[in-house]
């Protein structure tokens, strides 16, 4: 079967950040893979290894810098990879149903039986893409992965998932299915020098919103980011100054009144 | 179509509180929207469900009896059928692990906008809704305009009081026809037994990603042990194997409550605090100014946790 992995790059705040208008500026953000994608990754890799995926195509909606990114996930395992973006989506807040709109159309084209996505991208924080896309594509899913077997004969997925207060839901999902991968699922790889070679030689496919039959109309979001703050802090925490040796002093006589190694 | 439309949500024969908060959301937005609140309450023992759920604020329950427990495709179509008796403008339901579950799906079968996450909102007739929410990790908060004037949002936990006393809702019935699942519960694993239990602990020491490397945990047990203290951490650390699941704090692990907890290199992403902000008195170690884990704090210190815990545990030795 082949396996689509969507694979978001992500930003990070630094420590210190400014806001330029309704973003933080991108020369104070990192920029990295999706954790939640890494685990998805490695979740497709490990399939093909065992001999059940034949073809991971990795799959994301970004800008050019963004191969970076997508190459990564090319060093890690996947075969090729898909990228697509379109000036339509400058400078704008996808929201979900754009982003389902873009990669409809990849399933279409690429006819995956296993979809894996993050649970949520740790920037924007959705937790949405993958549940609608199965919506939309009339893919069975299940959200919020941590353990996964997948049985091809049977034609399911035998998955936990990982609900509030250490309690799991053990469900079988039928094929074709999108997951929605939560950390911990398995141990992410690193990508080895010989899988950084081999990656620079990996297809990244540049796509844009016409080679998809899509127009910008179809894509055009329901959502606009209006403002962009520092969340105001009611806190009333006692920051503790000086250095390493004087706070942790200061730290010591706090917890001691708590009555801490008494 | 001004109503609203929330969706409560139970498991193993028990609402969940974030079903209560709901209704005060819900109540206010429809308040905003001059409509009414309705509630829908799937699956299990729905007639006990919609007793407890009817309080003050509740116009009509909608009373879905298919099912035991929760079921995506049950749950799909269920609020599918009721906004189609209800014609809502808004669809509420919690942002929980089983909503990630379904709330996208209804949205997008309902081709309603969706907003994930959502901390509070404003409604009014000329500006249409405006909902807050967080991103980067809670670094920053952002206002998000929704065009159209109907939506789904998810609304995070603990962001709403829940509401209480006795309502005079309408409680009603609801037959549905679901189409059979192709996500079938098999049932339910109880994780992270073990060894300790962290809820027990008056003082946890409880370390996080900022940690870096696994050697590093010795640092941190040095220091759990110098205070008498229980070690405990964020999921990162579960997640590579450093320490087991037991010792996982927060959402998908346990909620804690001692009398003090130490935070080292955690940054208090939500999914965290949600496991510890009950703590009586809690202390954040962090090299970031802007961690969130500062707002919730009672005592910080802005430094690097390899200079600052060395020296605590010779405060203590
Ligand atoms: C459905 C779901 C459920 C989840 N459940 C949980 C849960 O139960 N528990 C949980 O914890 N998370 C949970 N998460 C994950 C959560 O979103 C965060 O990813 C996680 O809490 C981050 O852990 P962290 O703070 O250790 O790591 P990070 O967010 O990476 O933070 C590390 C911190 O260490 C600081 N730091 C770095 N170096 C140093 C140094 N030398 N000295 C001092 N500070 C330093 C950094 O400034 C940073 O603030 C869940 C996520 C999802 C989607
Ligand atoms: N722009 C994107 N490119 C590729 N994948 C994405 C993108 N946005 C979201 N996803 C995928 O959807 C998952 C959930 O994202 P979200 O619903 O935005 O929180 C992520 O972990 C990714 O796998």
């Amino acid at each position: 079967m082949k396996v689509l992995v969507t694979v978001k790059e992500v930003g990070e705040a630094d420590d210190d950040f400014e806001i330029e208008g309704t973003d933080i500026a991108s020369s104070d953000l990192e920029y990295d893979l999706n954790e939640w994608d890494d685990y998805a990754i490695e979740a497709a890799v490990q399939l093909a290894e065992a001999g059940i995926a034949e073809e991971v195509v990795a799959v994301t909606i970004g800008p050019e810098r963004a191969e970076e990114t997508i190459r990564m996930a090319l060093a890690k395992g996947a075969d090729r990879a898909v990228r697509v973006w379109d000036d339509a989506f400058e400078g704008t807040f996808a929201d979900v149903s754009s982003k389902v709109d873009v990669f409809e159309a990849v399933v279409d084209e690429e006819e995956p039986e296993l979809v894996l996505s993050g649970v949520q991208a740790a920037d924007t924080a959705f937790g949405a893409t993958g549940v609608a896309l199965a919506e939309r594509i009339g893919f069975d899913h299940a959200a919020v992965v941590n353990d996964l077997d997948l049985d091809a004969d049977a034609g399911v997925a035998n998955v936990h998932r990982e609900l509030e207060g250490g309690i799991e839901e053990l469900t079988e999902v039928d094929l074709p299915a999108v997951l929605t991968v939560q950390t911990g699922l398995n141990e992410p790889r690193y990508a080895s020098l010989r899988g950084i070679r081999q990656a620079q030689r990996k297809e990244i496919a540049a796509t844009d919103l016409a080679d998809l039959g899509l127009t910008p109309a179809d894509v055009e979001s329901t959502l606009t980011l209006t403002e962009m703050y520092e969340p105001e802090s009611d806190s009333d925490a006692e920051l503790i100054e000086g250095d390493a040796g004087e706070a942790a002093g200061r730290l010591a006589e706090v917890l001691r009144e708590k009555g801490v190694g008494a | 179509m001004s109503d609203v439309l929330v969706v409560s949500e139970h498991r193993r024969g028990e609402l969940r509180d974030v079903s209560f908060e709901l209704l005060t959301a819900g109540r206010e937005l429809a308040d905003a929207l001059g409509g009414d609140l309705h509630v829908g309450v799937v699956a299990g023992d729905v007639e006990r469900f919609a007793d407890d759920l009817n309080r003050p604020g509740v116009d009509r329950i909608h009373a879905v009896a298919n099912g035991e427990e929760f079921d995506h495709t049950v749950y799909t179509a269920a609020v599918e059928a009721l906004v189609d008796r209800i014609d809502p403008a808004a669809v509420l339901t919690p942002n929980s692990v089983n909503g990630l579950d379904y709330a996208p799906a209804v949205a997008e079968r309902l081709d309603l906008p969706l907003v994930a996450d959502v901390l509070g909102f404003e409604y009014d007739a000329d500006d249409g809704l405006t909902v807050t929410r967080e991103m980067y990790g809670s670094k920053v908060e952002t206002a998000v305009a929704v065009e159209g004037d109907r939506f789904c949002l998810t609304l995070r936990g603990g962001e709403f009081v829940p509401a209480e006393g006795v309502g005079d809702a309408e409680i009603e019935p609801v037959e549905i026809e679901a189409p059979e699942s192709g996500a079938r519960v098999k049932g339910f694993e109880e994780v992270g037994g073990g060894d300790v239990d962290i809820a027990d602990a008056d003082v946890l020491v409880s370390v996080g990603r900022g940690i870096g490397e696994e050697e590093n945990l010795e640092l941190v047990e040095e220091l759990a042990d110098a205070l008498g203290a229980t070690l405990s951490s964020s999921r990162p650390i579960v997640d590579n194997g450093w320490l087991p699941k037991n010792r996982q704090v927060g959402q998908s692990g346990k909620v804690v409550t001692p009398d003090v907890y130490i935070a080292v290199g955690i940054s208090g992403a939500v999914q965290h605090v949600a496991g510890m902000k009950g703590s009586d008195t809690i202390v954040a170690i962090n090299t970031d100014p802007n961690a969130p884990i500062f707002d919730i704090a009672d005592y910080g210190i802005v430094g690097d946790l390899f200079d600052v815990v060395p020296e605590l545990v010779a405060e203590f030795e």
